[in-house]
C-alpha cells in the first residue's frame, strides 16, 4: 500500500471517476431527501426546508407507528423462520460429500439469480384462493369426504358442507410466507461459511465426552457458528425490512410495510418531505442494525468479523 | 437399494446423510422451486381468461403473443440496453474503485470505503426515492425528449449507481491474492503506470471483472424497485411493464415473458459458474 502523495496524478485518474459518481448519482440524491425530511410543502411542486421536525413528529402518530411495529414483527419473524430453517440446511450442505456440496449450494442459492417480480409474482399462483394450495387442500377435502360417505358418515358433514378454500394472500400469513421465499437463499450463505469455517473436532470432542447431538447441537455447534448466525439475521433482517414488492402484491394493500407507505408519499399522496422522513426513519433503523452486528462481531474478534 | 445392508452406518457427524434432515432439504428444495416450476408450466396453458386456475391443455399461443405484444418486447429491449451499459461503466468504475482502495493509503479512506458499501446495504427503497428526487428537482437530468436510447439515461446512472460497488467488492476480493513483487519488477524493467496497468494488472483482476460484469447485468436486468421510481411513461424496463400487467390485468403473457427471462437468468448463471471453474482449472495448472 502507498501513499497517494507519492503518485497523486495517477491516484487521481484512478480516483475521481468512481468518486465522482458516488458523491453526484448517490450521496447528493441521498443528501436532498435528507433536507427535503426537515421541509415543507409550500406549493405543489415547491418544497422548502424550513428545519420543521413536523415529518419525524408525524411519523409517531399512531397509525404510523403501528406501521412500524407491524413491519418489525412481519421482518423479525420471517428472519426466524428463515433461520430455523436455514440452518439444518446448511448443516446439510456442509457435511454433504464434496463432490455433491457446491451443487447442492448452487440448488440453494439459484432462486436467488431469478427475479425479484417474477418470483413473487409466482407465488400468486400458489397462494391464491383458487391457487395450488386451495386446489390441493381442495383434493383432500374431497378424499376425506368421500372416505367418510364410505364408512357411513357421509350425513354428518364432518369436514363441512363444502370446502371452503383458505385466505393465503391479503394477510400476514401471504407477506410472512413471501418475505421467507425471497430471504431463505440469503440466510443460508453465512450460515454456511460459518459452518464450513467450524473445526469439527470440537463437535467430535463433545459426543465423545457423552453430551447426546441435541446438548451438542445447541452447546457446541451454535456457539460456534454465533458470528454466522449474527450475519444471518442481519443480512435477512435488513432487505427484508425494506421489502416492497412482496407486501404490495401478496399483501393486496390489506398489509402495508414501511416500504409501502413511503411509496404512497412519493407517487400518489404526494407528499414528499413526510416520505423523506419515512425513508430516513427506515435508513436509520438499518444503520443501527449494521453497528449492532459490528459491535457484536468486534466482540468475538476481528477474524470471524470478516466472515460475511 | 439392495446394497443397503453394506453401507457404512451414519456417523454422528454426518448430518446430510439423516432422513430428517434430507427430507428438510427436499422440503425445502420443493418450496423453492415449485411456484418456478408451476409458472413455467402454467405458461403454455391453453386457458383464455386468467391462465393461471384450470389447466386446459398445451399451446405455445402465448409466448406468439408476447413475442407480438409490442410494448412488451419494446420493455424488454429497454432491459437489455440498459443492463449492457450499465454493465459497461460499472466494471471500469467498479475496477477503478478497487485498485483504489486496493493500491493506496489517502485521507477518509474508511469514510470512503463504507461509502462505496452504502449501495449495497441500504434498503432499494431509500435509493429509489433519491433517485426520483434527484433527477425531478436538481436540473441534472436527461431530458424526456431526447429520444431513444437517451431517453433511458436516468434509469442507467441509477443502476450504475449501485451495480458498481458490486462489482468494486468482487474485483477487491480477486485483487487481494495479486503478488505485488510482478509489478515492482515490471516497474524496474522501465514500464510506465498505464503499461502496468494495461499488461499486468488487467489480464489478474479478468476473472474478478467477469464476475463482476455478470452480476452488474443481472443486478440492472432484475431491478424492480429503484427503476420502478426513475422510469418514465415511456422509459418502461421489463420488469416495470410486466409489475403494471400483473397489477391491473392477469394475462398469460406475463407467464411466458417471465419463463423467457428465467432462461435468460439461467443461460447466465450457468456462464458465470462454467468461467468460474475453467478459471479455477487454469490456476491449478
Amino acid at each position: 500500500m502507498e501513499s497517494w502523495r507519492r503518485n497523486p496524478l495517477v491516484f487521481a485518474a484512478i480516483a475521481l471517476p468512481p468518486a465522482f459518481w458516488l458523491v453526484l448519482f448517490f450521496l447528493v440524491p441521498l443528501g436532498i431527501v435528507w433536507l427535503y425530511s426537515f421541509g415543507e410543502n409550500i406549493d405543489l411542486v415547491t418544497i422548502e426546508t424550513t428545519w420543521t421536525l413536523e415529518n419525524y413528529r408525524r411519523a409517531g402518530e399512531p397509525e404510523i407507528f403501528t406501521l412500524f411495529v407491524r413491519s418489525l414483527w412481519l421482518a423479525g419473524v420471517a428472519t426466524l423462520v428463515c433461520l430455523v430453517v436455514g440452518f439444518p440446511i446448511a448443516l446439510v450442505i456442509t457435511t454433504s460429500s464434496p463432490k455433491w456440496k457446491s451443487w447442492l449450494l448452487l440448488l440453494i442459492i439459484l432462486p436467488f439469480w431469478t427475479n425479484l417480480l417474477i418470483r413473487t409474482y409466482a407465488l400468486l399462483n400458489i397462494l391464491g384462493s383458487r391457487g395450488r394450495i386451495n386446489e390441493a387442500l381442495g383434493w383432500l377435502w374431497e378424499m376425506g369426504d368421500g372416505f367418510l360417505t364410505i364408512i357411513g358418515l357421509g350425513q354428518l358433514n364432518l369436514l363441512g358442507e363444502r370446502f371452503t378454500p383458505l385466505t393465503l394472500l391479503g394477510n400476514n400469513f401471504g407477506v410472512i410466507f413471501g418475505l421467507v421465499y425471497v430471504a431463505l437463499p440469503f440466510t443460508v450463505l453465512p450460515l454456511y461459511a460459518a459452518l464450513e469455517r467450524m473445526d469439527r473436532s470440537y463437535i467430535e470432542a463433545s459426543l465423545d465426552l457423552g453430551a447426546g447431538q441435541l446438548r451438542t447441537f445447541f452447546s457446541v455447534i451454535i456457539p460456534l457458528a454465533s458470528s454466522g448466525i449474527v450475519s444471518a439475521i442481519i443480512i435477512t433482517f435488513i432487505p427484508t425490512l425494506g421489502s416492497f414488492l412482496t407486501p404490495d402484491l401478496l399483501g393486496r394493500g390489506q398489509v402495508d410495510m414501511i416500504a409501502n407507505v413511503i411509496e404512497r408519499q412519493f407517487k400518489s399522496a404526494n407528499d414528499w418531505p413526510f416520505g423523506a422522513a419515512l425513508s430516513f426513519i427506515l435508513l436509520y433503523a438499518t444503520f443501527f442494525a449494521l453497528a449492532a452486528r459490528s459491535l457484536l462481531a468486534g466482540r468475538r474478534g476481528r477474524e470471524d468479523a470478516e466472515a460475511f | 437399494m439392495f446394497r443397503r445392508g453394506n453401507r457404512e452406518p451414519i456417523g454422528p457427524l454426518e448430518y446430510a446423510r439423516r432422513l430428517h434432515l434430507r427430507l428438510l432439504f427436499f422440503v425445502t428444495l420443493v418450496f423453492l422451486y415449485a411456484p418456478i416450476v408451476v409458472l413455467v408450466i402454467f405458461s403454455f396453458n391453453d386457458s383464455r381468461r386468467g391462465g393461471n386456475v384450470i389447466w386446459r391443455g398445451f399451446t405455445t399461443d402465448y409466448y406468439v403473443k408476447a413475442f407480438n405484444n409490442e410494448s412488451l418486447m419494446e420493455a424488454f429491449a429497454n432491459s437489455l440496453t440498459i443492463a449492457f451499459v450499465c454493465t459497461l461503466v460499472s466494471v471500469v468504475l467498479g475496477a477503478l474503485t478497487a485498485v483504489m482502495l486496493w493500491r493506496f493509503r489517502f485521507p477518509f479512506k474508511a469514510g470512503f470505503e463504507g461509502a462505496v458499501a452504502l449501495p449495497i446495504v441500504i434498503p432499494e427503497i431509500c435509493m429509489g426515492v433519491a433517485m426520483m428526487v434527484f433527477f425531478a428537482r436538481s436540473g441534472i437530468s436527461v431530458p424526456p425528449d431526447w429520444g431513444y436510447p437517451w431517453n433511458l439515461g436516468n434509469i442507467t446512472i441509477a443502476h450504475i449507481a449501485f451495480s458498481f460497488p458490486f462489482v468494486a467488492m468482487v474485483v477487491r476480493a480477486r485483487l487481494a491474492n495479486f503478488n505485488r513483487e510482478l509489478e515492482e519488477s515490471a516497474k524496474d524493467l522501465g514500464a510506465t503506470e498505464w503499461q502496468v496497468f494495461r499488461d499486468i494488472l488487467i489480464p489478474h483482476m479478468r476473472p474478478g471483472l467477469v464476475a463482476g460484469g455478470l452480476l452488474a447485468f443481472t443486478l440492472s436486468l432484475d431491478d424492480f424497485v429503484i427503476t420502478f421510481f426513475t422510469s418514465g411513461p415511456d422509459t418502461v424496463t421489463f420488469p416495470v411493464k410486466v409489475y403494471s400487467m400483473v397489477r391491473f390485468s392477469v394475462t398469460p403473457e406475463v407467464n411466458a415473458a417471465s419463463t423467457v427471462l428465467i432462461l435468460i437468468t439461467l443461460v447466465l448463471t450457468a456462464l458465470a459458474i462454467w468461467l468460474q471453474n475453467r478459471e479455477k482449472k487454469e490456476t491449478r495448472q
